[in-house]
């Protein structure tokens, strides 16, 4: 059997042998390249970050920035790494001493107090810095070099995207407890459009390594999902993997040491994403950011989603797959998904079938899913509801865990509610239906009266519990105040006027 | 001997440089303690079994299962330790305790050829406990008169007297929460004996004098067969002063007793479980002013949580009490301090030491009171501030006190204070759910260590004969910028180019028996030893160019790497060819420096003297935004005009003041440690031990502009080119969010009423206190919100009593 190699700054390194349960962190520090840290080891911090050559559509491949404490190694058999430390040698190949422009504008710019966390900032911003999206603002717009000094109403939105296209939620995994942020930001905005000449520029002009059909006694990459399929069967206890966001965690956190794991992420048929008349499906291992990307905000309520679903590093990673299947009642997709009327589509040897995310969830962490069964895609029925709205509860705008999180779908039919279906999520034991609440509003004219009415219901739905991030009361609060403020964003505009 | 604050002509200090290490932070080569392990061979790997009783006595420790795991090489105890069982310098902190003080205490560590099989050698061995009744919350340390330390009081006046006569008296209670530090490095220690014998420590320390010490007394060695070396720490903030010690300890104690090196790298539950934090504080108090708001008397009891030993909670006290003026003219005052002993972590030292907690104190007493006196509550501060001539409560003249003022304006023109306003005005009356508020507040802050005794320090200077210059000082190096000052004030009192100088990392066999890199004094102390060691090395050059220019010695000068004669330049020589000659002309070229801090004195047991060496100043205006729906903000705007003396290096302060205040923000506002305060099996549990559930801020919690400016013409006479040391004070300037939340907080009701708001000042604490705000004052009697006292099973950061009660 061949090696498992690995593509470290341009150099092959040979990775066999390597424990199932190791981190490619780990990996990475054993080999001696020690400028990726541990912050926090579970996603959190982005110490870690490093880029992984990802595909973007069958032809070019992207610069993607991704946690390394959180994926086994074993995973990147085949696959092309930079750190921080290749970063500037690989992109200037000509002149090794040069700073990357990335290293350059941080260490410049005072962006750098005590480093820890900088060479995981250097590769979240540096797959920014090299994101085919990113265009400069228009010019009359772009005159601060910084940018801070936007005032008024826009002001949130403006300051999270910088005169040269940056967007800030690239850095939104990445934590600094030194600097403050302010120049992290300034070095951010200042950077410019990579030259052509740049070699990571030109390597998204072909294809990202195609997936190898790694196999080893614990850690396995099979080609097909019938593959998949087969092993669940034989083996229940098998542990699939395609981000690793949650089982990274376990095992870093809480130390679980599956026997088996067969790596998914990379399977075609899970990585679909089909519009029919009736419907959307979305594959169940197409990565956060993906889905986001090949909608372009085809499903508004998705699109309210993605900046508050953790964090850029884990939305590269984690799937809706994954999400749902963890059965997390704080998971944020299930809440918008149930608003979404989704079904799920479960795939085992036996076949396919079909299941409402309403219907799925059967306790903590519990579902209809059998053990044999792999959850394959999500299907949206279409049309959509055409006001939607996803109100995240929670300590903190980027990256953080929601206290309550709530997902609305709601079709009004001449000023009165057709039909509503609300999410929500972290008031009970999975994420539930707002069923009662949704009972008060439909045929009910979508006036102030009816929402406040409907708030105090929807103020009795679960039953929230205290703990390290909310109390109890709060979270009920915060479903009562989160029909209230549907209504003031969605007040009909008849209501207005009077 | 040139006067310490004078700058020659051409100084590298002043000019904007990036940090010395910026180019190996940004490339990932800089090298960080655990980042040594690769480079050796047969290292072992350590791992704590911690106990999971809030308080138990251990009565069987059974270690053998753990040497089945394979991989396990050797299990740690107290039957292990050669010399002292103990941790720090009181002599209450057993490495090996017999008793468990707190949740997640170690009892035993296990050494393995990896970490994993140290984790299961750990999970093997057996512990039989026998679970004891403990205290968590300030409140049970109280009602069962569970204290350690010393009681302190500082007072003047007639405080009982002058309350009597104010015309307006207001008393309260106010209980805010602690802080973890959350460094991005977790701490870390390596040890080996090195080829000498020696017992060699690399540890994330920022004493590493003290940290020999006690690994010292640990093997029953002296100082000189232990070396620690610190080469940059990923963070320290005060949770590295004293708390390295017992870690270092054991990765030696396991070194010696194996013979191989021994690694001993905490994860991050292990480190928030086990390591110090900032000290949650509970205060008592009232106050009175006359009719114009001016503060007439305070009387204050002040009560930190100083977890289950003592470590620094008494010098931490001390520096509350001393800090509780702020900026602030108290004519009678009395305040008195107490430290709680419960079983939690034992909390430490935390980027302003206690200062932060003082003034809090006064801040959030202030913002309660200005709406019942009526007055401004920006007016009502600036009407409070000292005034030159006038003494702190524990008799130290407020040297520079027209300064707070003087910034004050600064910021008021700087931030468009007025304008502003308006504006504001104008978006409140046009927005019900949404309101924004100005917070303005003060700093001034002590600056030197209470204990005068630290205030010294030393450096080692060489000069090589080719001119090249390698600089040791005692200080350490955690993302402070010090060794990037430091390395401007030798190239400054050389008078050559930075590119001459370099800097080796902070060793105790290079500079010994140094203090703590702390209280901001790193640059101060530290800077004044390089001069002096560079200033004997200059004089001697200077009679060797002397001779050579033939002019007298006092009229050479050294700028820029270039050596001449005052007045002409005809003949100059070169900095290296100097140094060539010095050497055949048998002439030293290097110098230990030293440096103490002049004019201080401080009696502890009477609470008076002057401690500190100066005062730094400054101030920040902050605009918030406030949710009604969420009590969820946001900070638009921040502006801070602050006083670092001048400058030594305006990049590397300019980051101090905005890293600080959003650290402070931070500590404020989002920042919340829970404890299990149940009676149930996890009674003592840190319920926020994760970066998932403990959140620091992010870049969402940045203020969207952010402006700083340095006070100008700030020149701080004594101190090293006149500057001023800039770690600490700024964190203070975070007071203005705070205060910011609660003006935005009032505009959501009928005004004239005092806003309480928790501490941290969390989206959900925001909205409760906008509940309270917004009702009407009839209902608030009535009212159905949640009282502190009905949640007994909420721990003592969410539960702040905050009443206010006119009398």
């Amino acid at each position: 059997m061949e090696g498992i190699r690995v593509t470290v700054n341009g150099e092959v390194r040979d990775c066999s042998g390597t424990n199932p349960h190791t981190r490619l962190l780990d990996w990475l520090r054993d080999e001696g390249l020690t400028g990726s840290k541990e912050g926090c080891a579970e996603g959190e911090c982005g110490a870690c970050a490093v880029l992984v050559a990802r595909p973007d559509g069958p032809d070019r491949s992207r610069w993607t920035s991704v946690n390394a404490c959180l994926p086994p190694a074993l995973a990147f058999d085949g696959q092309e790494i930079i750190t921080a430390e290749g970063l500037g040698n690989v992109s200037n190949a000509c002149t090794p001493e040069e700073l990357h422009p990335v290293q350059r504008e941080m260490a410049e710019r005072g962006g750098s107090q005590c480093g820890y966390c900088t060479p995981g900032f250097i590769c979240s911003m540096a797959a920014e810095y090299y994101r085919p999206e990113r265009t400069p603002a228009d010019s009359d717009t772009s005159d601060g070099a910084t940018g801070p000094s936007v005032v008024g109403e826009d002001h949130a939105t403006d300051h999270e995207c910088g005169p040269n296209g940056f967007d800030l939620h690239a850095l939104s995994g990445n934590l600094c407890r030194c600097t403050g942020y302010r120049p992290i930001r300034d070095a951010a905005y200042a950077l410019e459009t990579p030259p052509d000449a740049d070699p990571l520029l030109d390597r998204q002009n072909r294809p990202a390594p195609v997936p190898q059909r790694t196999k080893t006694e614990q850690f396995s990459r099979p080609e097909t999902l019938t593959e998949v399929l087969q092993a669940l069967q034989d083996n229940p206890d098998t542990k699939l993997v395609a981000g690793a966001t949650d089982l990274g965690v376990e095992v870093n956190l809480r130390h679980s040491r599956p026997t088996t794991t067969i790596a998914i992420d990379r399977l075609e048929e899970l990585r679909t994403l089909r519009q029919s008349a009736d419907s959307i499906e979305i594959g169940a291992a197409l990565t956060l950011s993906e889905v986001e990307r090949a909608l372009a905000g085809r499903v508004p309520l998705l699109s309210h989603l993605f900046p508050q679903f953790a964090s850029r590093l884990i939305r590269n990673a984690a799937t809706f797959g994954g999400n749902l299947s963890t059965g997390s009642p704080i998971g944020d997709s299930a809440p918008v998904f149930l608003a979404l009327d989704t079904r799920v589509v479960l795939a085992s040897v036996e076949g396919e079938r079909e299941v409402p995310l309403s219907e799925y969830y059967t306790g903590y962490r519990q579902s209809v899913r059998k053990p044999n069964e792999l959850l394959r895609a999500m299907r949206i029925p279409l049309p959509l509801a055409e006001s939607t709205a996803f109100y995240k509860i929670a300590k903190r705008r980027f990256d953080d865990i929601s206290s309550v999180s709530v997902g609305i779908a709601m079709q009004l039919s001449d000023g009165v509610v057709s039909s509503v279906r609300i999410g929500l999520g972290g008031v009970a034991a999975t994420p539930i239906r707002a069923l009662k609440t949704e009972a008060a509003l439909v045929g009910q004219p979508w006036t102030s009266d009816t929402a406040a009415a409907a708030a105090v219901v929807m103020a009795g739905e679960g039953t929230p519990i205290d703990d390290m991030r909310a109390s109890a009361l709060y979270r009920s609060a915060m479903l009562r105040q989160a029909l209230l403020r549907f209504h003031a964003e969605n007040a009909p505009a008849l209501e207005v006027a009077k | 001997m040139k006067s310490l604050a004078e700058r020659p002509v051409n100084p590298v200090v002043g000019v904007s440089v990036s940090h010395e290490s910026a180019s190996a932070h940004v490339t990932g080569t800089a090298l960080y303690t655990d980042d040594l392990i690769v480079r050796s061979q047969n290292v072992l790997h350590a791992w704590p079994l911690q106990a999971t009783h809030a308080r138990a006595r251990i009565l069987s420790l059974r270690t053998e299962p753990a040497l089945e795991v394979p991989g396990v090489v050797r299990v740690l105890t107290s039957s292990d330790v050669p010399g002292v069982n103990d941790a720090g310098i009181k002599h209450d902190e057993p490495l090996f305790p017999d008793e468990v003080m707190f949740y997640g205490h170690a009892v035993c560590w296990v050494l393995g050829e990896s970490l994993e099989a140290a984790r299961l050698g750990a999970e093997a061995v057996e512990v039989e406990y026998e679970p004891l009744p403990s205290l968590l919350t300030v409140a049970e340390a109280i009602d069962a008169g569970s204290f350690q330390g010393n009681q302190p009081t500082v007072e003047r006046g007639e405080p009982d007297a002058a309350l009597e006569r104010s015309t307006h008296r207001f008393s309260g209670e106010f209980e805010f929460g602690g802080q973890e530090h959350f460094y991005l490095e977790t701490h870390a220690s390596f040890a080996h004996i090195d080829e000498g014998g020696q017992v060699f420590v690399q540890c994330s320390t920022q004493h590493p004098s003290e940290t020999q010490e006690i690994v010292a007394h640990v093997l029953g060695l002296h100082s000189h067969e232990v070396t620690v070396q610190c080469l940059r720490m990923g963070g320290g903030f005060g949770g590295k002063e004293m708390q390295p010690h017992g870690f270092a300890a054991i990765a030696a104690l396991g070194a010696t007793l194996t013979g191989r090196p021994v690694r001993l790298r905490l994860n991050r539950t292990q480190d928030i479980t086990m390591s110090g934090k900032r000290h949650p504080f509970h205060a008592k108090w009232e106050v009175g002013f006359d009719d114009d708001g001016r503060l007439q008397a305070l009387n204050a009891t002040l009560t930190s949580d100083g977890g289950w030993s003592l470590d620094l909670s008494e010098p931490v006290l001390q520096r509350a009490l001393c800090h509780i003026d702020n900026a602030y003219f108290i004519p009678n005052i009395r305040v008195h301090g107490r430290i709680a002993k419960t079983n939690k972590t034992s909390q430490t030292a935390f980027r302003g030491f206690g200062g932060p907690q003082g003034m809090l104190v006064i801040e959030d007493l202030l913002g309660r009171c200005a709406p019942l006196l009526g007055v401004d509550p920006s007016e009502l501060r600036r009407r409070n501030f000292y005034e030159p001539g006038q003494s702190t409560p524990y008799g130290q003249p407020v040297r520079h006190a027209e300064r707070l003022a003087a910034i004050w304006q600064s910021l008021e023109d700087r931030s468009d204070i007025a304008r502003r306003r308006e504006e504001i005005a104008r978006f409140n009356a046009s927005h019900p759910n949404q309101k924004r508020a100005l917070g303005m507040t003060p700093v001034k802050f002590g600056i030197s260590f209470n204990l005068t005794a630290f205030n010294q320090a030393g450096a080692l200077v060489h000069v090589y004969k080719d001119g090249s210059v390698l600089i040791n000082h005692g200080g350490t190096e955690m993302g402070q910028g010090l060794h990037t000052k430091m390395r401007q004030v030798a190239a400054t009192a050389l008078g050559v180019p930075l590119s001459f100088v370099r800097l080796a990392p902070t060793r105790t066999d290079k500079v010994p028996n140094t203090s703590a890199t702390a209280a901001s004094s790193g640059a101060d102390l530290n800077g004044g030893a390089i001069k002096n060691a560079c200033e004997q090395i200059s004089s001697r050059l200077a009679e060797v160019a002397a001779r050579k220019l033939n002019i007298h010695p006092d009229d050479v000068r050294f700028d820029a790497g270039k050596v001449t004669g005052i007045g002409f330049h005809d003949s100059e020589l070169t900095f290296e060819q100097l140094a060539r000659d010095a050497y055949f002309q048998r002439v030293s070229l290097w110098a230990a420096g030293y440096y103490r801090t002049e004019g201080l004195h401080w009696d502890s047991s009477r609470m008076q003297g002057e401690p500190f060496k100066y005062f730094s100043y400054g101030a920040a205006v902050t605009e918030v935004e406030v949710d009604r729906f969420t009590g969820a903000y946001r900070q638009l705007r921040a502006d801070i005009v602050h006083d670092v003396g001048d400058t030594l290096s305006p990049l590397i302060d300019v980051g101090q003041i905005e890293g600080g205040f959003v650290q402070g923000a931070g500590w404020l506002t989002l920042e919340e440690l829970r404890w299990d305060v149940s009676d149930g099996a996890n009674r003592g549990r840190l319920t926020t031990q994760s970066a998932s559930t403990y959140k620091l801020p992010s870049f969402s919690e940045m203020p969207e502009e952010f402006n700083v400016h340095l006070f100008e013409r700030a020149t701080e006479s004594g101190v090293v080119y006149g500057s001023k040391a800039v770690g600490e004070p700024p964190l203070m300037l975070a007071f203005s969010v705070r205060e910011a939340l609660r003006e935005a907080v009032a505009a959501f009701g009928p005004g004239a009423r005092a806003v309480e708001l928790g501490s941290p000042a969390t989206p959900e604490a925001v909205f409760w206190a906008i509940e309270r705000a917004s009702v009407s004052s009839a209902k608030l009697a009535s009212s159905d919100l949640p009282k502190d006292d009905d949640d007994a099973h909420q721990d003592s950061a969410r539960r702040a009593p905050v009443t206010t009660s006119v009398r």
